[in-house]
Protein backbone atom coordinates (compact mmCIF):
# COMPACT_ATOMS: atom_id res chain seq x y z
CA UNK A 1 0.00 0.00 0.00
CA UNK A 2 1.21 3.39 -0.93
CA UNK A 3 -0.22 6.02 1.35
CA UNK A 4 2.27 8.56 0.07
CA UNK A 5 0.72 8.53 -3.38
CA UNK A 6 -2.73 8.83 -1.92
CA UNK A 7 -1.88 11.82 0.24
CA UNK A 8 0.29 13.60 -2.27
CA UNK A 9 -2.21 13.26 -5.05
CA UNK A 10 -5.32 13.57 -2.89
CA UNK A 11 -6.71 16.73 -4.46
CA UNK A 12 -6.14 15.56 -8.00
CA UNK A 13 -7.47 12.08 -7.28
CA UNK A 14 -10.60 13.59 -5.80
CA UNK A 15 -11.31 15.86 -8.75
CA UNK A 16 -10.59 13.14 -11.32
CA UNK A 17 -12.70 10.74 -9.32
CA UNK A 18 -15.65 13.13 -9.14
CA UNK A 19 -15.47 13.83 -12.88
CA UNK A 20 -15.27 10.15 -13.75
CA UNK A 21 -17.97 9.42 -11.18
CA UNK A 22 -20.28 11.98 -12.79
CA UNK A 23 -20.08 10.04 -16.04
CA UNK A 24 -20.81 6.79 -14.21
CA UNK A 25 -23.76 8.42 -12.52
CA UNK A 26 -25.26 9.71 -15.76
CA UNK A 27 -25.03 6.29 -17.36
CA UNK A 28 -26.19 4.58 -14.15
CA UNK A 29 -29.45 6.54 -14.38
CA UNK A 30 -30.36 4.62 -17.53
CA UNK A 31 -29.93 1.28 -15.80
CA UNK A 32 -31.78 2.43 -12.73
CA UNK A 33 -34.75 3.96 -14.55
CA UNK A 34 -35.37 0.87 -16.66
CA UNK A 35 -34.85 -1.42 -13.70
CA UNK A 36 -37.17 0.63 -11.53
CA UNK A 37 -40.01 0.33 -14.00
CA UNK A 38 -39.43 -3.06 -15.63
CA UNK A 39 -37.22 -4.97 -13.19
CA UNK A 40 -34.95 -5.51 -16.15
CA UNK A 41 -31.20 -5.02 -16.46
CA UNK A 42 -30.89 -3.42 -19.86
CA UNK A 43 -27.49 -4.72 -20.91
CA UNK A 44 -27.81 -2.89 -24.21
CA UNK A 45 -27.47 0.39 -22.32
CA UNK A 46 -23.67 0.28 -22.65
CA UNK A 47 -24.16 0.30 -26.42
CA UNK A 48 -26.64 3.15 -26.16
CA UNK A 49 -23.71 5.03 -24.62
CA UNK A 50 -21.35 3.82 -27.36
CA UNK A 51 -23.68 5.15 -30.06
CA UNK A 52 -23.54 8.51 -28.33
CA UNK A 53 -19.76 8.67 -28.68
CA UNK A 54 -19.97 7.88 -32.40
CA UNK A 55 -22.73 10.44 -32.83
CA UNK A 56 -20.37 13.05 -31.40
CA UNK A 57 -17.50 12.05 -33.70
CA UNK A 58 -19.81 12.09 -36.66
CA UNK A 59 -21.43 15.46 -36.04
CA UNK A 60 -18.05 17.06 -35.33
CA UNK A 61 -16.74 15.49 -38.54
CA UNK A 62 -19.64 16.95 -40.49
CA UNK A 63 -18.79 20.36 -39.06
CA UNK A 64 -15.18 19.93 -40.14
CA UNK A 65 -13.50 18.87 -36.91
CA UNK A 66 -11.57 15.64 -36.52
CA UNK A 67 -8.66 14.29 -34.52
CA UNK A 68 -6.18 16.24 -36.62
CA UNK A 69 -7.90 19.59 -36.24
CA UNK A 70 -6.33 22.18 -34.03
CA UNK A 71 -8.04 23.23 -30.86
CA UNK A 72 -10.88 25.69 -31.62
CA UNK A 73 -11.42 28.94 -29.76
CA UNK A 74 -13.20 28.48 -26.45
CA UNK A 75 -16.52 29.94 -27.54
CA UNK A 76 -16.52 27.73 -30.63
CA UNK A 77 -15.56 24.67 -28.59
CA UNK A 78 -18.46 25.32 -26.22
CA UNK A 79 -20.82 25.66 -29.15
CA UNK A 80 -19.49 22.47 -30.76
CA UNK A 81 -19.86 20.58 -27.50
CA UNK A 82 -23.40 21.80 -27.05
CA UNK A 83 -24.32 20.70 -30.56
CA UNK A 84 -22.67 17.32 -30.01
CA UNK A 85 -24.45 16.83 -26.69
CA UNK A 86 -27.85 17.53 -28.17
CA UNK A 87 -27.17 15.32 -31.17
CA UNK A 88 -25.63 12.47 -29.17
CA UNK A 89 -28.48 12.63 -26.65
CA UNK A 90 -31.00 12.31 -29.47
CA UNK A 91 -29.12 9.44 -31.11
CA UNK A 92 -28.68 7.56 -27.83
CA UNK A 93 -32.27 8.24 -26.86
CA UNK A 94 -33.38 6.98 -30.25
CA UNK A 95 -31.29 3.82 -30.02
CA UNK A 96 -32.60 3.14 -26.52
CA UNK A 97 -36.20 3.48 -27.71
CA UNK A 98 -35.44 1.29 -30.71
CA UNK A 99 -34.15 -1.46 -28.42
CA UNK A 100 -37.30 -1.22 -26.31
CA UNK A 101 -39.67 -1.32 -29.27
CA UNK A 102 -37.90 -4.00 -31.27
CA UNK A 103 -36.53 -6.26 -28.53
CA UNK A 104 -38.39 -5.92 -25.23
CA UNK A 105 -41.90 -4.90 -26.22
CA UNK A 106 -42.57 -8.05 -28.29
CA UNK A 107 -41.50 -10.14 -25.30
CA UNK A 108 -43.88 -8.29 -23.00
CA UNK A 109 -46.72 -8.86 -25.44
CA UNK A 110 -46.07 -12.59 -25.14
CA UNK A 111 -45.67 -12.51 -21.36
CA UNK A 112 -42.15 -13.89 -21.64
CA UNK A 113 -40.38 -15.01 -18.45
CA UNK A 114 -37.63 -12.81 -16.96
CA UNK A 115 -34.89 -15.06 -18.30
CA UNK A 116 -36.01 -14.37 -21.87
CA UNK A 117 -35.61 -10.65 -21.21
CA UNK A 118 -32.15 -11.16 -19.83
CA UNK A 119 -30.94 -13.14 -22.83
CA UNK A 120 -32.58 -10.66 -25.18
CA UNK A 121 -30.82 -7.80 -23.41
CA UNK A 122 -27.46 -9.46 -23.96
CA UNK A 123 -28.41 -10.23 -27.55
CA UNK A 124 -29.48 -6.65 -28.23
CA UNK A 125 -26.18 -5.49 -26.81
CA UNK A 126 -24.23 -7.68 -29.25
CA UNK A 127 -26.34 -6.64 -32.20
CA UNK A 128 -25.61 -2.98 -31.53
CA UNK A 129 -21.94 -3.70 -30.91
CA UNK A 130 -21.48 -5.52 -34.19
CA UNK A 131 -23.59 -2.99 -36.03
CA UNK A 132 -20.90 -0.44 -35.24
CA UNK A 133 -17.96 -2.83 -35.46
CA UNK A 134 -18.59 -4.61 -38.76
CA UNK A 135 -19.55 -2.27 -41.56
CA UNK A 136 -18.21 1.02 -40.33
CA UNK A 137 -14.81 0.04 -39.14
CA UNK A 138 -13.71 -3.20 -40.63
CA UNK A 139 -10.38 -3.13 -38.86
CA UNK A 140 -12.10 -2.27 -35.58
CA UNK A 141 -9.66 0.52 -34.91
CA UNK A 142 -10.33 3.40 -32.62
CA UNK A 143 -11.41 6.80 -33.84
CA UNK A 144 -9.83 9.91 -32.35
CA UNK A 145 -11.85 12.81 -31.01
CA UNK A 146 -11.04 16.36 -32.09
CA UNK A 147 -9.47 18.44 -29.33
CA UNK A 148 -12.03 20.78 -27.77
CA UNK A 149 -11.51 22.47 -24.42
CA UNK A 150 -8.21 23.93 -23.26
CA UNK A 151 -6.44 21.69 -20.76
CA UNK A 152 -4.96 24.28 -18.41
CA UNK A 153 -6.69 24.43 -15.01
CA UNK A 154 -9.56 26.88 -14.86
CA UNK A 155 -9.86 26.76 -11.07
CA UNK A 156 -6.78 26.66 -8.91
CA UNK A 157 -7.14 27.04 -5.15
CA UNK A 158 -4.38 25.67 -2.95
CA UNK A 159 -3.65 22.21 -4.23
CA UNK A 160 -7.06 21.94 -5.88
CA UNK A 161 -6.90 22.25 -9.65
CA UNK A 162 -9.85 21.72 -11.90
CA UNK A 163 -9.51 21.74 -15.68
CA UNK A 164 -12.34 22.98 -17.92
CA UNK A 165 -13.45 19.51 -18.98
CA UNK A 166 -13.66 18.29 -15.39
CA UNK A 167 -15.63 21.34 -14.40
CA UNK A 168 -17.96 20.93 -17.33
CA UNK A 169 -18.42 17.23 -16.66
CA UNK A 170 -19.35 17.68 -13.04
CA UNK A 171 -21.61 20.67 -13.65
CA UNK A 172 -23.42 19.22 -16.66
CA UNK A 173 -23.92 15.88 -14.96
CA UNK A 174 -25.35 17.51 -11.84
CA UNK A 175 -27.68 19.72 -13.86
CA UNK A 176 -28.91 16.76 -15.91
CA UNK A 177 -29.45 14.65 -12.81
CA UNK A 178 -31.32 17.29 -10.88
CA UNK A 179 -33.51 18.00 -13.90
CA UNK A 180 -34.32 14.32 -14.18
CA UNK A 181 -35.06 14.10 -10.48
CA UNK A 182 -37.39 17.07 -10.78
CA UNK A 183 -39.07 15.61 -13.85
CA UNK A 184 -39.73 12.27 -12.18
CA UNK A 185 -40.87 13.68 -8.85
CA UNK A 186 -42.70 16.83 -9.81
CA UNK A 187 -44.29 16.51 -13.22
CA UNK A 188 -47.32 14.60 -14.38
CA UNK A 189 -45.28 12.41 -16.73
CA UNK A 190 -42.94 11.66 -13.87
CA UNK A 191 -45.88 10.66 -11.73
CA UNK A 192 -46.93 8.31 -14.50
CA UNK A 193 -43.47 6.72 -14.43
CA UNK A 194 -43.59 6.26 -10.67
CA UNK A 195 -47.10 4.85 -10.89
CA UNK A 196 -46.07 2.17 -13.37
CA UNK A 197 -42.97 1.40 -11.29
CA UNK A 198 -45.02 0.98 -8.13
CA UNK A 199 -48.03 -0.90 -9.51
CA UNK A 200 -48.46 -1.30 -13.26
CA UNK A 201 -52.02 -2.64 -13.11
CA UNK A 202 -53.32 0.13 -10.92
CA UNK A 203 -51.49 2.64 -13.12
CA UNK A 204 -53.49 1.31 -16.08
CA UNK A 205 -56.67 1.82 -14.04
CA UNK A 206 -55.66 5.47 -13.68
CA UNK A 207 -55.44 5.74 -17.46
CA UNK A 208 -51.64 5.56 -17.69
CA UNK A 209 -50.44 4.13 -20.99
CA UNK A 210 -47.80 1.67 -19.84
CA UNK A 211 -46.11 1.28 -23.21
CA UNK A 212 -45.70 5.01 -23.52
CA UNK A 213 -44.27 5.31 -20.02
CA UNK A 214 -41.77 2.56 -20.74
CA UNK A 215 -40.75 4.22 -23.98
CA UNK A 216 -40.29 7.50 -22.10
CA UNK A 217 -38.09 5.77 -19.55
CA UNK A 218 -35.83 4.38 -22.26
CA UNK A 219 -35.70 7.79 -23.89
CA UNK A 220 -34.69 9.51 -20.64
CA UNK A 221 -31.98 6.94 -19.96
CA UNK A 222 -30.73 7.35 -23.52
CA UNK A 223 -30.61 11.14 -23.27
CA UNK A 224 -28.47 10.92 -20.15
CA UNK A 225 -26.17 8.34 -21.75
CA UNK A 226 -25.74 10.48 -24.86
CA UNK A 227 -24.60 13.49 -22.85
CA UNK A 228 -22.34 11.25 -20.79
CA UNK A 229 -20.87 9.89 -24.02
CA UNK A 230 -19.75 13.33 -25.17
CA UNK A 231 -18.21 14.15 -21.79
CA UNK A 232 -16.49 10.78 -21.48
CA UNK A 233 -15.05 10.66 -24.97
CA UNK A 234 -13.57 14.14 -24.67
CA UNK A 235 -11.62 12.76 -21.77
CA UNK A 236 -10.49 9.50 -23.34
CA UNK A 237 -9.82 11.28 -26.63
CA UNK A 238 -11.10 8.44 -28.78
CA UNK A 239 -13.94 6.01 -29.19
CA UNK A 240 -14.21 2.39 -30.22
CA UNK A 241 -17.07 0.02 -30.95
CA UNK A 242 -16.60 -1.60 -27.55
CA UNK A 243 -16.03 1.57 -25.54
CA UNK A 244 -19.31 1.02 -23.73
CA UNK A 245 -18.41 -2.35 -22.34
CA UNK A 246 -16.35 -1.46 -19.31
CA UNK A 247 -18.09 1.80 -18.71
CA UNK A 248 -21.41 -0.02 -18.79
CA UNK A 249 -20.29 -2.46 -16.14
CA UNK A 250 -18.97 0.37 -13.99
CA UNK A 251 -22.14 2.40 -14.35
CA UNK A 252 -24.26 -0.62 -13.59
CA UNK A 253 -22.16 -1.23 -10.47
CA UNK A 254 -22.65 2.39 -9.51
CA UNK A 255 -26.40 1.92 -9.84
CA UNK A 256 -26.27 -1.18 -7.64
CA UNK A 257 -23.96 0.53 -5.16
CA UNK A 258 -26.38 3.42 -4.68
CA UNK A 259 -29.45 1.17 -4.77
CA UNK A 260 -30.74 0.16 -8.19
CA UNK A 261 -34.09 1.71 -9.00
CA UNK A 262 -33.15 4.80 -7.01
CA UNK A 263 -32.32 7.97 -8.94
CA UNK A 264 -30.41 9.68 -6.15
CA UNK A 265 -28.71 6.38 -5.47
CA UNK A 266 -27.31 6.45 -9.00
CA UNK A 267 -25.77 9.85 -8.32
CA UNK A 268 -24.31 8.77 -5.01
CA UNK A 269 -23.13 5.41 -6.35
CA UNK A 270 -21.52 6.98 -9.40
CA UNK A 271 -19.58 9.62 -7.49
CA UNK A 272 -18.49 7.13 -4.83
CA UNK A 273 -17.34 4.62 -7.40
CA UNK A 274 -15.31 7.30 -9.18
CA UNK A 275 -13.63 8.30 -5.93
CA UNK A 276 -13.01 4.77 -4.67
CA UNK A 277 -11.47 3.82 -7.97
CA UNK A 278 -9.04 6.68 -7.96
CA UNK A 279 -8.07 6.46 -4.32
CA UNK A 280 -7.74 2.70 -4.67
CA UNK A 281 -5.52 3.01 -7.71
CA UNK A 282 -3.21 5.35 -5.83
CA UNK A 283 -3.16 3.10 -2.83
CA UNK A 284 -2.68 -0.27 -4.48
CA UNK A 285 -1.44 0.58 -7.97
CA UNK A 286 -3.29 1.39 -11.16
CA UNK A 287 -3.58 -2.25 -12.19
CA UNK A 288 -5.96 -2.71 -9.23
CA UNK A 289 -8.23 0.13 -10.24
CA UNK A 290 -11.09 -1.98 -11.58
CA UNK A 291 -10.75 -4.77 -9.06
CA UNK A 292 -11.00 -2.39 -6.11
CA UNK A 293 -14.30 -0.90 -7.14
CA UNK A 294 -15.82 -4.33 -7.48
CA UNK A 295 -14.41 -5.47 -4.15
CA UNK A 296 -16.03 -2.50 -2.50
CA UNK A 297 -19.29 -3.27 -4.28
CA UNK A 298 -19.30 -6.89 -3.17
CA UNK A 299 -18.39 -5.94 0.38
CA UNK A 300 -21.14 -3.34 0.53
CA UNK A 301 -23.77 -5.66 -0.86
CA UNK A 302 -23.00 -8.16 1.87
CA UNK A 303 -24.06 -5.59 4.45
CA UNK A 304 -26.66 -3.67 2.47
CA UNK A 305 -28.09 -5.97 -0.19
CA UNK A 306 -30.28 -3.19 -1.62
CA UNK A 307 -27.41 -0.73 -1.98
CA UNK A 308 -26.74 2.46 -0.06
CA UNK A 309 -30.10 4.14 -0.52
CA UNK A 310 -32.25 1.10 -1.31
CA UNK A 311 -34.66 0.81 -4.18
CA UNK A 312 -37.14 3.62 -4.36
CA UNK A 313 -38.69 4.25 -7.75
CA UNK A 314 -40.82 1.19 -7.13
CA UNK A 315 -41.54 1.69 -3.47
CA UNK A 316 -40.82 4.65 -1.28
CA UNK A 317 -40.04 8.04 -2.67
CA UNK A 318 -37.99 8.25 -5.86
CA UNK B 1 -77.96 1.10 -21.16
CA UNK B 2 -74.63 2.28 -19.77
CA UNK B 3 -72.94 -1.10 -19.43
CA UNK B 4 -74.01 -4.30 -21.08
CA UNK B 5 -72.10 -7.51 -20.54
CA UNK B 6 -73.04 -10.17 -23.00
CA UNK B 7 -72.16 -13.78 -22.28
CA UNK B 8 -68.49 -13.25 -21.42
CA UNK B 9 -66.01 -15.97 -20.54
CA UNK B 10 -62.58 -15.43 -19.08
CA UNK B 11 -59.60 -17.72 -18.63
CA UNK B 12 -56.63 -17.63 -16.29
CA UNK B 13 -54.35 -19.90 -18.26
CA UNK B 14 -56.34 -23.10 -18.40
CA UNK B 15 -58.60 -22.24 -15.49
CA UNK B 16 -61.94 -20.85 -16.61
CA UNK B 17 -63.05 -18.20 -14.13
CA UNK B 18 -66.16 -16.86 -15.90
CA UNK B 19 -68.56 -19.18 -17.70
CA UNK B 20 -70.71 -16.93 -19.84
CA UNK B 21 -71.85 -14.03 -17.70
CA UNK B 22 -74.45 -11.51 -18.81
CA UNK B 23 -75.48 -8.45 -16.85
CA UNK B 24 -76.57 -4.87 -17.39
CA UNK B 25 -76.10 -1.61 -15.57
CA UNK B 26 -78.42 1.29 -16.31
CA UNK B 27 -77.41 4.91 -16.16
CA UNK B 28 -77.90 6.20 -12.60
CA UNK B 29 -78.12 2.82 -10.87
CA UNK B 30 -76.25 1.24 -8.02
CA UNK B 31 -75.82 -2.40 -8.92
CA UNK B 32 -74.33 -4.90 -6.49
CA UNK B 33 -72.49 -8.09 -7.34
CA UNK B 34 -72.38 -10.60 -4.52
CA UNK B 35 -71.03 -14.11 -4.21
CA UNK B 36 -68.77 -16.37 -2.20
CA UNK B 37 -64.97 -16.22 -2.18
CA UNK B 38 -63.59 -17.25 -5.53
CA UNK B 39 -66.93 -16.88 -7.31
CA UNK B 40 -65.43 -14.55 -9.90
CA UNK B 41 -66.52 -11.13 -8.68
CA UNK B 42 -63.13 -9.47 -8.94
CA UNK B 43 -62.56 -11.26 -12.22
CA UNK B 44 -65.75 -9.71 -13.58
CA UNK B 45 -64.52 -6.29 -12.47
CA UNK B 46 -61.16 -6.86 -14.17
CA UNK B 47 -62.94 -7.83 -17.36
CA UNK B 48 -64.97 -4.62 -17.30
CA UNK B 49 -62.01 -2.37 -16.54
CA UNK B 50 -59.87 -4.17 -19.08
CA UNK B 51 -57.14 -5.50 -16.82
CA UNK B 52 -57.88 -8.99 -18.10
CA UNK B 53 -58.92 -9.85 -21.66
CA UNK B 54 -62.11 -11.83 -22.11
CA UNK B 55 -62.04 -15.08 -24.09
CA UNK B 56 -65.48 -14.69 -25.66
CA UNK B 57 -68.58 -12.57 -25.41
CA UNK B 58 -68.91 -8.82 -25.55
CA UNK B 59 -68.68 -5.82 -23.26
CA UNK B 60 -70.65 -2.80 -24.41
CA UNK B 61 -70.25 0.65 -22.86
CA UNK B 62 -72.53 3.46 -23.94
CA UNK B 63 -73.55 1.33 -26.89
CA UNK B 64 -70.01 0.69 -28.11
CA UNK B 65 -68.14 -2.59 -28.02
CA UNK B 66 -65.13 -2.05 -25.74
CA UNK B 67 -64.11 -5.70 -25.47
CA UNK B 68 -60.78 -5.01 -27.17
CA UNK B 69 -60.11 -1.54 -25.82
CA UNK B 70 -57.03 -1.20 -23.59
CA UNK B 71 -57.61 -0.58 -19.87
CA UNK B 72 -56.09 2.91 -19.90
CA UNK B 73 -58.37 3.93 -22.77
CA UNK B 74 -61.44 2.62 -20.95
CA UNK B 75 -60.60 5.12 -18.20
CA UNK B 76 -60.80 7.90 -20.75
CA UNK B 77 -64.20 6.58 -21.83
CA UNK B 78 -65.43 6.93 -18.26
CA UNK B 79 -64.86 3.65 -16.44
CA UNK B 80 -62.98 3.92 -13.18
CA UNK B 81 -62.13 1.04 -10.88
CA UNK B 82 -61.08 0.97 -7.29
CA UNK B 83 -59.32 -2.39 -7.32
CA UNK B 84 -59.51 -5.18 -4.80
CA UNK B 85 -56.70 -4.78 -2.28
CA UNK B 86 -56.96 -1.02 -2.89
CA UNK B 87 -53.91 -0.54 -5.11
CA UNK B 88 -52.78 2.63 -3.35
CA UNK B 89 -49.40 3.77 -4.72
CA UNK B 90 -47.24 3.25 -1.64
CA UNK B 91 -44.50 5.69 -2.58
CA UNK B 92 -46.81 8.57 -3.41
CA UNK B 93 -48.42 10.97 -1.00
CA UNK B 94 -52.17 10.99 -0.50
CA UNK B 95 -52.33 14.07 -2.68
CA UNK B 96 -50.26 12.47 -5.43
CA UNK B 97 -52.44 9.38 -5.33
CA UNK B 98 -55.52 11.55 -5.79
CA UNK B 99 -53.81 13.41 -8.61
CA UNK B 100 -53.19 10.04 -10.26
CA UNK B 101 -56.95 9.57 -10.30
CA UNK B 102 -57.23 12.65 -12.51
CA UNK B 103 -54.33 11.56 -14.72
CA UNK B 104 -56.34 11.55 -17.95
CA UNK B 105 -58.01 14.89 -17.32
CA UNK B 106 -56.89 18.32 -18.42
CA UNK B 107 -59.61 20.55 -16.97
CA UNK B 108 -57.59 21.78 -14.00
CA UNK B 109 -60.36 23.99 -12.57
CA UNK B 110 -62.79 21.07 -12.44
CA UNK B 111 -60.06 18.80 -11.06
CA UNK B 112 -59.52 21.21 -8.18
CA UNK B 113 -63.26 21.15 -7.52
CA UNK B 114 -63.35 17.36 -7.48
CA UNK B 115 -60.36 17.32 -5.17
CA UNK B 116 -62.29 19.49 -2.74
CA UNK B 117 -65.29 17.23 -3.06
CA UNK B 118 -63.24 14.12 -2.26
CA UNK B 119 -61.63 15.88 0.68
CA UNK B 120 -65.12 16.78 1.91
CA UNK B 121 -66.29 13.20 1.56
CA UNK B 122 -63.20 11.92 3.36
CA UNK B 123 -61.94 14.58 5.79
CA UNK B 124 -59.41 12.03 6.97
CA UNK B 125 -57.63 12.25 3.64
CA UNK B 126 -57.31 15.99 3.94
CA UNK B 127 -55.56 15.66 7.29
CA UNK B 128 -53.11 13.20 5.75
CA UNK B 129 -52.55 14.93 2.44
CA UNK B 130 -48.75 14.79 2.66
CA UNK B 131 -48.47 11.29 4.09
CA UNK B 132 -47.12 8.44 1.94
CA UNK B 133 -49.84 6.10 0.73
CA UNK B 134 -47.98 3.05 1.98
CA UNK B 135 -48.03 4.29 5.56
CA UNK B 136 -51.80 4.86 5.76
CA UNK B 137 -53.93 2.48 7.80
CA UNK B 138 -55.96 -0.09 5.91
CA UNK B 139 -59.16 1.87 6.28
CA UNK B 140 -57.49 5.10 5.20
CA UNK B 141 -56.09 3.35 2.14
CA UNK B 142 -59.60 2.19 1.31
CA UNK B 143 -60.89 5.75 1.49
CA UNK B 144 -58.00 6.87 -0.67
CA UNK B 145 -58.74 4.20 -3.26
CA UNK B 146 -62.40 5.18 -3.46
CA UNK B 147 -61.59 8.88 -3.50
CA UNK B 148 -58.99 8.39 -6.18
CA UNK B 149 -61.44 6.45 -8.35
CA UNK B 150 -63.79 9.43 -8.11
CA UNK B 151 -61.09 11.82 -9.28
CA UNK B 152 -61.46 10.64 -12.86
CA UNK B 153 -65.07 11.82 -12.74
CA UNK B 154 -66.24 8.46 -14.03
CA UNK B 155 -69.52 7.64 -15.68
CA UNK B 156 -69.25 4.19 -14.22
CA UNK B 157 -67.55 3.61 -10.90
CA UNK B 158 -66.42 0.05 -10.17
CA UNK B 159 -65.83 -0.66 -6.50
CA UNK B 160 -64.31 -3.99 -5.52
CA UNK B 161 -65.06 -4.57 -1.85
CA UNK B 162 -64.98 -0.96 -0.66
CA UNK B 163 -65.79 -1.99 2.89
CA UNK B 164 -62.95 -4.49 3.20
CA UNK B 165 -61.05 -4.03 6.44
CA UNK B 166 -63.22 -1.18 7.68
CA UNK B 167 -64.70 -0.88 11.14
CA UNK B 168 -68.51 -1.33 11.25
CA UNK B 169 -69.07 2.38 11.63
CA UNK B 170 -66.89 3.14 8.64
CA UNK B 171 -68.67 0.51 6.56
CA UNK B 172 -71.90 2.35 7.20
CA UNK B 173 -70.18 5.57 6.28
CA UNK B 174 -68.65 4.33 3.06
CA UNK B 175 -72.00 3.05 1.85
CA UNK B 176 -73.57 6.37 2.69
CA UNK B 177 -70.88 7.98 0.59
CA UNK B 178 -71.56 5.55 -2.25
CA UNK B 179 -75.23 6.50 -2.14
CA UNK B 180 -74.25 10.17 -2.11
CA UNK B 181 -71.93 9.79 -5.09
CA UNK B 182 -74.70 7.98 -6.90
CA UNK B 183 -77.19 10.73 -6.18
CA UNK B 184 -74.69 13.22 -7.61
CA UNK B 185 -74.98 11.29 -10.88
CA UNK B 186 -72.36 8.54 -10.91
CA UNK B 187 -73.44 5.02 -11.81
CA UNK B 188 -71.96 2.44 -9.46
CA UNK B 189 -71.23 -1.26 -9.76
CA UNK B 190 -70.12 -2.59 -6.40
CA UNK B 191 -68.73 -5.97 -5.37
CA UNK B 192 -69.28 -6.79 -1.73
CA UNK B 193 -68.80 -9.49 0.86
CA UNK B 194 -71.03 -7.44 3.07
CA UNK B 195 -74.19 -8.52 1.26
CA UNK B 196 -76.52 -7.00 3.83
CA UNK B 197 -75.24 -3.48 3.23
CA UNK B 198 -74.82 -3.91 -0.49
CA UNK B 199 -78.30 -5.28 -1.07
CA UNK B 200 -80.00 -2.67 1.05
CA UNK B 201 -78.22 0.15 -0.80
CA UNK B 202 -78.36 -1.22 -4.34
CA UNK B 203 -81.16 -0.74 -6.82
CA UNK B 204 -80.43 -4.13 -8.31
CA UNK B 205 -78.06 -6.99 -7.69
CA UNK B 206 -76.60 -10.11 -9.25
CA UNK B 207 -75.49 -13.25 -7.44
CA UNK B 208 -72.40 -14.93 -8.80
CA UNK B 209 -71.53 -18.57 -8.13
CA UNK B 210 -68.41 -20.25 -9.53
CA UNK B 211 -68.33 -18.10 -12.59
CA UNK B 212 -72.07 -18.09 -13.34
CA UNK B 213 -74.83 -15.63 -12.56
CA UNK B 214 -77.34 -17.67 -10.60
CA UNK B 215 -79.77 -14.99 -9.54
CA UNK B 216 -80.63 -11.37 -10.11
CA UNK B 217 -83.25 -8.96 -8.93
CA UNK B 218 -83.86 -5.74 -7.08
CA UNK B 219 -81.91 -5.19 -3.88
CA UNK B 220 -84.91 -5.62 -1.57
CA UNK B 221 -86.07 -8.76 -3.41
CA UNK B 222 -82.73 -10.48 -2.96
CA UNK B 223 -82.50 -9.28 0.59
CA UNK B 224 -85.60 -11.31 1.35
CA UNK B 225 -84.80 -14.28 -0.88
CA UNK B 226 -84.47 -17.37 1.33
CA UNK B 227 -81.58 -18.89 -0.64
CA UNK B 228 -79.64 -15.62 -0.61
CA UNK B 229 -80.37 -15.19 3.08
CA UNK B 230 -79.02 -18.64 3.83
CA UNK B 231 -75.93 -18.36 1.67
CA UNK B 232 -74.83 -14.74 2.01
CA UNK B 233 -76.59 -13.08 4.86
CA UNK B 234 -75.77 -15.62 7.52
CA UNK B 235 -79.42 -16.12 8.42
CA UNK B 236 -80.92 -19.59 8.27
N1 LIG C 1 -54.38 -14.42 -11.62
C1 LIG C 1 -55.06 -15.57 -11.47
N2 LIG C 1 -54.56 -16.74 -11.93
C2 LIG C 1 -55.25 -17.90 -11.81
N3 LIG C 1 -56.42 -17.99 -11.24
C3 LIG C 1 -56.99 -16.87 -10.76
C4 LIG C 1 -56.33 -15.60 -10.86
N4 LIG C 1 -57.13 -14.67 -10.30
C5 LIG C 1 -58.23 -15.33 -9.87
N5 LIG C 1 -58.14 -16.64 -10.14
C6 LIG C 1 -59.15 -17.65 -9.85
O1 LIG C 1 -60.39 -17.28 -10.44
C7 LIG C 1 -61.46 -17.52 -9.56
C8 LIG C 1 -62.24 -16.24 -9.32
O2 LIG C 1 -61.42 -15.34 -8.59
P1 LIG C 1 -61.90 -13.89 -8.17
O3 LIG C 1 -60.74 -13.16 -7.65
O4 LIG C 1 -62.64 -13.28 -9.29
O5 LIG C 1 -62.90 -14.24 -6.98
P2 LIG C 1 -63.78 -13.27 -6.10
O6 LIG C 1 -65.20 -13.61 -6.36
O7 LIG C 1 -63.39 -11.87 -6.28
O8 LIG C 1 -63.38 -13.77 -4.65
P3 LIG C 1 -63.12 -12.94 -3.29
O9 LIG C 1 -64.45 -12.71 -2.67
O10 LIG C 1 -62.33 -13.88 -2.46
O11 LIG C 1 -62.41 -11.71 -3.64
C9 LIG C 1 -60.85 -18.10 -8.30
O12 LIG C 1 -61.02 -19.50 -8.34
C10 LIG C 1 -59.41 -17.74 -8.37
O13 LIG C 1 -58.60 -18.73 -7.77
MG1 LIG D 1 -62.46 -10.49 -5.12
Amino acid sequence: MNFDDLFRGFEELTITGLAQGSVYALVALGYTLVYGVLRLINFAHSEVFMFGTFAAVWIWGVMGFDADSSRPAVWLALLLILVAMVFAALVSGGVAMLVEVSAYRPLRKRNAPPLAFLITAIGASFVLLEFMALPFMSDRRQIGMPPMLPTAPIISVGGWEVNPLQLMTIVVALVMMFSLDWFVNKTKFGRGIRAVAQDANTAALMGVNKSRVILLVFLLGGLMAGVAAVLASMRTGYTRFNIGFFLGIKAFSAAVLGGIGNLRGALLGGLLLGLIENYGAALFGTEWKDAISFLVLVALLMFRPTGLLGESLGRARA
Amino acid sequence: MLLEIDNITLLYGRIQALHGISMQVEQGEIVALIGANGAGKSTTMRAISGLRPIASGRIMFEGEDISNVRADLRVIRGISQSPEGRGVFPGMTVRENLDMGAYTRKDSAAIAQDLDRVMDLFPRLKERERQQGGTLSGGEQQMLAVGRALMSRPKLLLLDEPSMGLAPMLIQQIFTIITEINQQGTTVLVVEQNAQQALSRAHRAYVLETGNIVKSGTGPDLLHDPAVKAAYLGVA
